[in-house]
C-alpha cells in the first residue's frame, strides 16, 4: 500500500486536533505517513502513533523552520519524488495552503482545499468541499499526479488507530531562492485559555448587538467551554482581534453547535458557520435573517439572556 | 518601481450563486464585479506607487466582462490594464490560472511587486499567489495586514490565531494583503474620467506564449464531478424573551447535550 504524506500540524510539538483528523483521512487512502517539521517531536509522537501513523518522516533544520513556506514544499516535494504517495494531506491554514500551491506547481499535482470528507475511489481519490457560502458541496477528483488536498479542521471525525511509527530524519537542502522571505519576529498572542477558533466543538460568536462589550459574550463561551468568535461588523469596528472573525473573510468554522448573539447573519457571516451542525442565535431584532437558519433562537437582548443562561449553565 | 495587481471579476457574493451543467461556475446569471477583497490590493498599490514614484499595472484574465474589473481599478487610480481574454480560458483551474498570470507578468516585465486579493470571493482557495511566486520564482508573503516597501525588500504583518508574525522578502515578491490592511478608495469623478484614456491591452494566450491545452476545462487537474445545493436550514424553535429566554436557551443547550 502507497505512504499517504501527511503534514503534522503543531506548535513545537504540541499536535494540533487538525492532524489527527488527517491521519484518519490518510488511512482511508493508504499507509498513514506524518512528515514532523520543526522541533519537538518528543511531545508529538505519542499523538501520531495513537491515531496510526506508521512512519514519521522528521525534518528538523533551521533551514526549513526559518523561512516560512517555500522550503517546506521542497521537502515535501523531495519526499513526493521518494516514495511516490498516494496523496499529500495538509492542513487548511493559510500556511498549508500556500505549501499546497507551491507543492501542485512542483509535482505537477492538481491541489483541492478545504475538504471536509476524503474517500477513495475508483482509480483515485475524491474529496467533497463546502462552496459558495455553505450553499454547495462540491465533490472533486484530482486526475493528474499525487493529490494535494488541505483539510478543513473539524471536519473528519478522528478514529484512534495505534501503530508503532518508524522515523526517517529527511536530510534537506534548502535552495536560496526558498529562503527569500524569512520570519523577521513572532510576537505571541497572550493566551485566552479558550480553546482554538477552527478546533472548539462550540464556538460563541458576538457582533454588532454587542455595542463592543464581549463580556456577555465570553462569559457563556467560557461557561460552554466555547471558543469566541467575532463578527466582520465587530472586528471592523475594533472591538475584537481580526483572528477571530468568522465568516468569508476570516475563519470558517463547523463546530457541533455555533451561538451568534448580536449578528444579524449577512451572507459574510453566514459563509463562515452555515455548516455547523447546529446553530442558535440571540438577536433584539426578530426579523434579523440569522433567525432564519437557527435550530434555537432567542428574540432578546444578549445582555440579559446571555448572563440568565450563564448562571443557569454554572448552576447545574 | 513596477506594481502588477492581479483582480478577479467575480459573480456578487450577495446574489444567489450556482454552477452550470458542466460544474463550473455560473458566471452569466448573477451580475459580475471586480471581488471586494481585490480592492484592498488595487488600494495597496496605488498607496505603495505614490510613496514610491511607481506604476500600477492591473492584471485580469477571463470573458470579455472581465474588463469591468480593470475598469474600476482604473477608475481608483491604477495606470493601466491588461486583459487576458481568450475563449480557451473557461473553466481553467488555479494551476491554469496561475500559469496564465505568471505568463502574463513575465510579459509584462521588469516586475518589482505582484500584490493579490487574501483569495477570490467566489473559488476562494488562497492558493493563487503561492503558485504564481513558485512559478515565477519568486518569495511570497500573504496575508499581511500591514505592507512597507524600502531598501529593495518587503515587509509585513501578519495575524494570525497563535501569533503575529513579522516577515520580510526581498524583491521581487509576491504578497497577498487582507481585508484589514486600507480603506479602499471611491473612484471620484475625476478618477473616472481619466480612466477612459488609461490604456488596456488586450492579450490572447498566443500572446503570452501559453497553448489552449494547457489551460481550460479540459486541462484542469482536478475535475468537479458532482455538486449538490446544500439542503436549506429550516428554521426551528424561536422564543421571545420575556424574562425567561436565558434559561430557556440553557434548558435547549442541556437538551442538546452541549452542557
Amino acid at each position: 500500500m502507497s505512504e499517504v504524506l501527511v503534514l503534522v500540524d503543531h506548535v513545537d510539538g504540541a499536535v494540533r486536533k487538525t492532524t489527527s483528523e488527517m491521519l484518519t483521512a490518510a488511512a482511508r487512502l493508504g499507509e498513514p505517513a506524518a512528515v514532523f517539521v520543526g522541533a519537538g517531536l518528543d511531545a508529538a509522537r505519542e499523538t501520531l502513533a495513537a491515531y496510526g501513523a506508521t512512519k514519521i518522516y522528521v525534518v528538523d533544520s533551521s533551514d526549513v523552520t526559518d523561512y516560512l513556506v517555500a522550503p517546506t514544499a521542497e521537502v515535501l516535494a523531495s519526499l513526493c519524488e521518494k516514495v511516490s504517495p498516494a496523496a499529500v494531506l495538509l492542513p487548511s491554514t493559510t500556511t498549508g495552503k500556500e505549501i499546497a500551491g507551491r507543492l501542485a506547481i512542483k509535482t505537477s499535482a492538481g491541489v483541492v482545499t478545504d475538504a471536509i470528507d476524503i474517500e477513495p475511489v475508483d482509480g483515485g481519490i475524491q474529496s467533497k468541499q463546502s462552496v459558495f457560502a455553505g450553499n454547495y458541496t462540491v465533490t472533486a477528483k484530482i486526475v493528474k499526479g499525487a493529490p494535494i488536498i488541505t483539510v478543513k479542521p473539524n471536519s473528519i471525525a478522528p478514529l484512534e488507530s495505534a501503530a508503532t511509527p518508524t522515523e526517517e530524519t529527511v536530510e534537506v537542502s534548502v535552495s536560496d531562492a526558498a529562503k527569500a522571505s524569512s520570519i523577521v519576529s513572532t510576537e505571541p498572542k497572550a493566551a485566552s485559555g479558550r480553546p482554538s477558533l477552527t478546533e472548539a466543538a462550540i464556538v460563541v460568536s458576538g457582533g454588532r448587538g454587542t455595542g463592543g462589550d464581549f463580556g456577555p459574550v465570553e462569559g457563556f463561551a467560557d461557561a460552554l467551554g466555547a471558543a469566541v468568535g467575532a463578527s466582520r461588523a465587530a472586528v471592523d469596528a475594533g472591538w475584537y482581534p481580526h483572528s477571530s472573525q468568522v465568516g468569508q473573510t476570516g475563519v470558517s468554522v463547523s463546530p457541533q453547535l455555533y451561538v451568534a448573539a448580536g449578528i444579524s447573519g449577512a451572507i459574510q457571516h453566514r459563509a463562515g458557520m452555515q455548516t455547523s451542525k447546529a446553530i442558535v442565535a440571540i438577536n433584539k431584532d426578530e426579523e434579523a435573517p440569522i433567525f432564519e437558519m437557527v435550530d434555537f433562537g432567542v428574540v432578546g437582548d444578549l445582555f440579559t439572556v446571555l448572563p440568565a443562561a450563564t448562571a443557569k449553565i454554572n448552576e447545574s | 518601481m513596477n506594481i502588477v495587481v492581479c483582480v478577479k471579476y467575480v459573480p456578487d457574493a450577495q446574489a444567489d450563486r450556482s454552477f452550470t451543467a458542466d460544474n463550473t461556475t455560473d458566471r452569466a446569471s448573477v451580475d459580475g464585479l471586480l471581488s471586494e477583497l481585490d480592492e484592498y490590493a488595487v488600494e495597496e498599490a496605488l498607496v505603495i506607487a505614490d510613496a514610491n514614484d511607481g506604476e500600477v499595472t492591473v492584471l485580469t484574465m477571463g470573458p470579455e466582462d472581465a474588463a469591468t474589473a480593470i475598469k474600476k481599478s482604473l477608475q481608483m487610480g491604477a495606470h493601466k490594464g491588461v486583459h487576458i481574454l481568450d475563449d480557451a480560458i473557461a473553466g481553467s483551474d488555479s494551476v491554469a490560472t496561475s500559469l496564465i498570470l505568471s505568463s502574463a507578468i513575465r510579459k509584462i516585465g521588469d516586475v518589482d511587486l505582484v500584490l493579490t486579493g487574501l483569495g477570490s470571493t467566489d473559488g476562494g482557495m488562497s492558493v493563487v499567489p503561492a503558485m504564481l511566486a513558485e512559478r515565477l520564482g519568486l518569495p511570497q508573503v500573504t496575508f499581511a495586514s500591514e505592507v512597507t516597501v524600502a531598501d529593495g525588500s518587503v515587509t509585513i504583518r501578519r495575524d494570525g490565531d497563535a501569533a503575529a508574525e513579522t516577515i520580510r522578502a526581498s524583491l521581487p515578491a509576491v504578497v497577498s494583503v487582507t481585508d484589514q490592511i486600507n480603506e479602499p478608495r471611491y473612484p471620484s469623478f475625476k478618477g473616472i474620467m481619466a480612466a477612459k484614456k488609461k490604456p488596456v491591452d488586450t492579450w490572447s494566450l498566443a500572446d503570452i506564449e501559453v497553448e489552449a491545452s494547457q489551460v481550460g476545462l479540459d486541462a484542469a487537474w482536478s475535475t468537479v464531478v458532482n455538486v449538490e445545493q446544500r439542503p436549506p436550514r429550516s428554521q426551528g424553535t424561536i422564543v421571545t424573551d420575556e424574562g425567561n429566554g436565558g434559561a430557556e436557551l440553557a434548558d435547549y443547550l442541556a437538551a442538546g447535550k452541549f452542557i
